[in-house]
């Protein structure tokens, strides 16, 4: 059957919908690979092999249209209904949920097939997915590298050819930083298009859910399914205008904002030659090229990592070991003592490191000068995005300042670690929509292109995307995974 | 121990579990006394994912609550969340108001005098902890506890008042109007025994003609009308004890134990008090509209407070009945059904408040028929109460019939009342030659003798007239 690397969605539904192949055999082709291929990768948690298969039977027997039938990966931190949901932490290792949330009951009732959960960081804290307490994932284009994070698996998933399209969820960059290092498309719609009922959550006033495929089109498709309103999720909205799945191919007259100061954060050569050499096709294609600003972006990390441990500080706070998920406890302990022994055992460092961090941010006395101050700078940074949106349709950078970097290379210096999120945090603080897109390799190593977008601008980022890829005309297929197969 | 010189401050913290269909962030059924845990979801249970959803009739109740006790209503008001491990609280925060509440600055007026409403603020009550073995029903030392969910989400109104009361009586009467308002506007049932209202005081004691405040204590677990006074008089005796004797009050929370009459100092959930309150990201800010506002406004019904008012002017009580009358709707409503039905208000509170039982049970038609036989001389006032015994037998007898039926009307001005008389005077030669010899006192030994041939339906008072005139004649 058809070698499931590189293939898109839309070629996909193309094969489903000439009958070249069934809904059964695009999924065991998939799983097959996964088998075949995903030890070394370990982009999966979890795969359901007969429950997705029985799904592939219903559309096989009764009929499909649309995406119905096409493969899809989920991250562990969506809510799954009887099926194990971990976030990545050992603290809910076996645990079930009793509910769909809202994005995977939209997957489902499109028709899409869950081939399994794919690995993360720990409550996606992490930008490698080395903070997993399942194990790290590897990067399809080089083993020894991190595929980012925190939804590492899930761009991994994609750019490996085990499902055409996945779901992350995007925090400070946690779809867009892993698509950019693994070479796919990510998007991070604005803040409130798609639910967050289900998602657990890391930071409730950041946290996204998007797609990841090989093209800007097939984000485009998904993005279609899992956006609008869900009375679960109060912050959730109706998109102005519905999602189009682009056409464009030229960028006449569209103005792309550079933000001198944010590419003044240490960008690495190889990345920028990459990033410059993308601007030039941009600018072919008839886009206007105007440096913008963002004069509080420097503030963006500190005030990210203020504001999602002290939301994460809260919100990991019902991981108690009292109704679900891990239990420690010994004779005579107290229930105190028991949530002790319980989230001692199973949060990890990097976990642990948060909540310290947020608890403190929030404490009397501090909240003030921490988590109020960070708020302030939130809203000076949204108004950054709105000056700047005055004057351009997009803002563009680097996804990443690095290629994928080694694993184990930056676990013991959090502050390398933060670091990588540079440029994908602002968007997080604005609530914009933001998407990546690989403009070609350096040190053999993809790079990404980000456009970010004022709110609700999706079509606009994803026509401009569109326009960009084809004069891009990246190879998403990584060498190193064609020869494997 | 003496009060002289001392004077108390109470403010009081009033949680009033509102009566909506469902839980204040979830579709969850609102009802008490369920099976354990059968009115759950994913929300009220705190599961991973799971986000909460303002319930808008919780907010109208809120609203209501705000506009019977005078507060401005805030236009934009937000959710924070107030975090604290417990196993009574699933997320291990609650969602409550902190800085910014649903209502500010209102007042109650009770007994004459002005009782101010700090805030009034939308939060979700915590889940049922019950402990199995160990002492006194506490987690500590508990063999087991286990938890029912059922109230975990029950959507709470949290009442701060001033600290303008000064006593435990004045705090007693200040929440059975606070009582009876809410239960006029239909926001709550208010039964302290299912914990639908709950209070909790905060005390001090000073040397009157001082305006610094004293130290306070927080007393918990008062949960009737009767252990809160006994709660807050018991801390105040203890305060002013402590300071008389050189002792200083510490700040504390005390639990009121109803058995040993007495106020224990007990660890409450978290030694430390911070919560480390901040703005709820899964709520977008709420923001009450001015027609909303407009339209509670509108339907409200007539307060306590001003009913008391209009008892006092239209029916001519006093403050202290007009107020006793307001102590539960049904009451109020029933002596003006009966002030309306007898055309006597002053009449129609002497037996309401008399015969505290006729409400709800006796049709205030009933009470109103027994008042006009009294008041038109039909029967005595004594009669009166025989009547109204009878009409407890059977509430929706005629009054007049039963008179009529039972021979109970007045013999006043009748021959039957001068033959008594007559007979009573002719029975007692020795009282009659005592009165004409100046002893006039006897005279109410021959009252008595006659009264008891009438059965009670004569007037004393014109017996004694007519014995006189027997008698001086």
């Amino acid at each position: 059957m058809t070698d499931t690397l590189g293939l898109t969605a839309e070629r996909c539904i193309e094969l489903l919908d000439a009958g070249e192949v069934s809904c059964r055999e695009l999924a065991t082709a998939y799983l097959d690979r996964i088998e075949a291929a995903d030890d070394g990768i370990h982009a999966f948690l979890r795969t359901r092999r007969d429950a997705a298969l029985a799904e592939a039977d219903g559309f096989d027997r009764n009929g499909r249209t649309g995406l119905q039938g096409v493969p899809i990966a989920l991250k562990d931190i969506l809510c799954t209904k009887g099926e194990e949901t971990t976030a990545g932490s050992r603290i809910l290792e076996g645990y079930i949920p009793i509910y769909d949330g809202g994005c995977v009951t939209r997957v489902k009732a499109a028709g899409l097939v869950p081939l399994g959960k794919t690995n993360m960081d720990e409550f996606a804290m992490g930008s490698s997915t080395e903070n997993s307490g399942f194990g790290v994932t590897h990067n399809p284009w080089d083993r020894a590298r991190v595929p980012g994070g925190s939804s590492g698996g899930s761009a991994a998933a994609v750019a490996a050819g085990f499902a055409p399209l996945s779901l992350g969820t995007d925090t400070g960059g946690s779809i867009r930083q892993p698509a950019a290092l693994c070479g796919v498309v990510g998007m991070k719609p604005t803040y409130g298009a798609v639910s967050r009922y289900g998602l657990i959550a890391f930071a409730s006033s950041l946290d996204q859910i998007g797609p990841f495929a090989l093209t800007v089109r097939d984000a485009a498709l998904l993005m279609q399914v899992i956006c609008g309103k869900d009375a679960c999720d109060s912050t959730s909205v109706e998109l102005p205008e519905p999602i189009e799945v682009p056409t464009a191919e030229s960028l006449r007259g569209v103005r792309l904002g550079v933000p001198t100061d944010l590419l003044a954060q240490g960008i690495e050569p190889g990345v920028r030659e990459a990033f410059d050499a993308s601007m030039a096709a941009a600018e072919a294609l008839g886009a206007e090229i105007v440096e913008t600003s963002l004069p509080h972006a420097g503030y963006a990390l500190p005030a990210y990592y203020l504001i999602a441990p002290a939301e994460a500080s809260a919100n990991l706070s019902r991981f108690d070991g009292v109704r679900y998920g891990m239990r420690l406890t010994e004779p005579g302990d107290t229930v105190h003592d028991m949530y002790g022994r319980t989230r001692a055992a199973g949060f990890g460092a990097e976990v642990k490191r948060r909540i310290m961090l947020g608890t403190y941010a929030l404490s009397a006395g501090y909240y003030d000068a921490y988590y109020g101050m960070a708020q302030k700078v939130r809203t000076r940074i949204r108004e950054d995005f709105t000056a700047a949106f005055a004057d351009v349709d997009l803002v563009v950078s680097p996804t990443s300042p690095t290629v994928a970097f080694r694993i184990g290379e930056r676990v013991d210096d959090p502050w390398a670690m933060y670091a990588s999120d540079v440029l994908t945090v602002p968007a997080n603080l604005a609530g914009l929509p933001g998407i990546s897109i690989p403009c070609g390799t350096a040190e053999g190593l993809p790079v990404g292109f980000q456009m970010i977008g004022p709110a609700f601008a999706e079509n606009r980022i994803l026509a401009a995307a569109h326009a960009l890829e084809g004069a891009i005309g990246f190879d998403p297929r990584p060498p190193a995974m064609a020869a494997r197969a | 121990m003496s009060t002289n010189g001392w004077e108390a401050v109470i403010g009081l913290e009033i949680h009033v579990q509102l009566n909506t269909d469902s839980k204040m962030f979830c579709a969850c059924a609102n009802v008490f006394g369920a099976e354990p845990n059968t009115l759950t979801c994913p929300v009220c249970l705190g599961y991973p994912g799971a986000l909460p959803t303002i319930n808008g009739g919780a907010v109208d109740k809120a609203i209501q609550i705000g506009l019977a006790l005078d507060c401005d209503i805030a236009d934009r008001c937000q959710f924070h969340r107030k975090n604290y491990f417990y196993p009574d609280s699933p997320k291990a925060y609650q969602i409550s108001q902190y800085d910014q509440p649903i209502c500010i600055h209102g007042h109650l007026d009770v007994d004459g005098g002005r009782i101010g409403i700090t805030r009034a603020h939308l939060e979700e009550d915590a889940a049922k902890l019950v402990h199995a073995g160990g002492s006194g029903g506490r987690i500590a030392g508990a063999d087991s506890s286990v938890v029912d969910f059922n109230r975990c989400g029950t959507p709470l109104v949290e009442i701060v008042t001033e600290p303008d009361l000064r006593t435990p009586e004045q705090a007693v009467a200040f929440l059975g109007l606070l009582k009876n308002t809410l239960q006029t506007i239909g926001v709550s049932d208010c039964d302290m025994e299912k914990g639908s209202l709950r209070c909790d005081a905060n005390v001090s004691v000073r040397r009157r003609g001082e305006s610094a405040f004293g130290t306070k204590t927080e007393l918990k677990n008062m949960n009737s009308f009767k252990f809160l006074g006994e709660g807050m008089a018991a801390e105040i005796r203890r305060q002013i004890d402590l300071l008389e004797s050189g002792g200083e009050v510490r700040q504390e929370t005390l639990h009121y134990d109803p058995q040993a009459r007495e106020l224990h100092a007990r660890r409450s959930k978290e030694e430390a008090d911070d919560y480390r309150y901040f703005p709820e990201p899964d709520l977008v800010p709420l923001e009450p509209s001015a027609e909303t506002v407009r339209r509670l406004r509108d339907a409200m019904p007539e307060l306590p407070a001003a009913r008391i008012a209009r008892f006092r002017d239209a029916y001519g009580l006093s403050e202290q009945d007009a107020t006793d009358l307001n102590a539960a709707a049904e009451t109020a409503d029933y002596f003006e059904a009966v002030a309306k039905a007898s055309g006597d208000g002053k009449a129609a509170s002497d037996w309401v408040r008399n015969q505290p039982a006729a409400v709800g049970t006796i049709p205030p038609e009933g009470l109103a028929g027994i008042i006009g036989l009294i008041s038109a001389g039909t029967i005595t006032p004594t009669i009166g109460k025989q009547v109204y015994a009878l009409l407890e037998a059977q509430p929706s007898a005629d009054p007049a019939a039963l008179v009529a039926d039972q021979g109970l009307a007045s013999i006043g001005d009748s021959s039957e009342l001068e033959g008594m008389v007559d007979e009573v005077l002719a029975q007692n030669p020795q009282f009659v030659e005592q009165f004409r010899s100046g002893k006039e006192g006897v005279i109410n030994a021959l009252v008595g003798q006659v009264m008891k041939q009438t059965r009670g339906r004569a007037d004393a008072r014109q017996v004694q007239q007519l014995l006189r005139d027997r008698l001086q004649g």
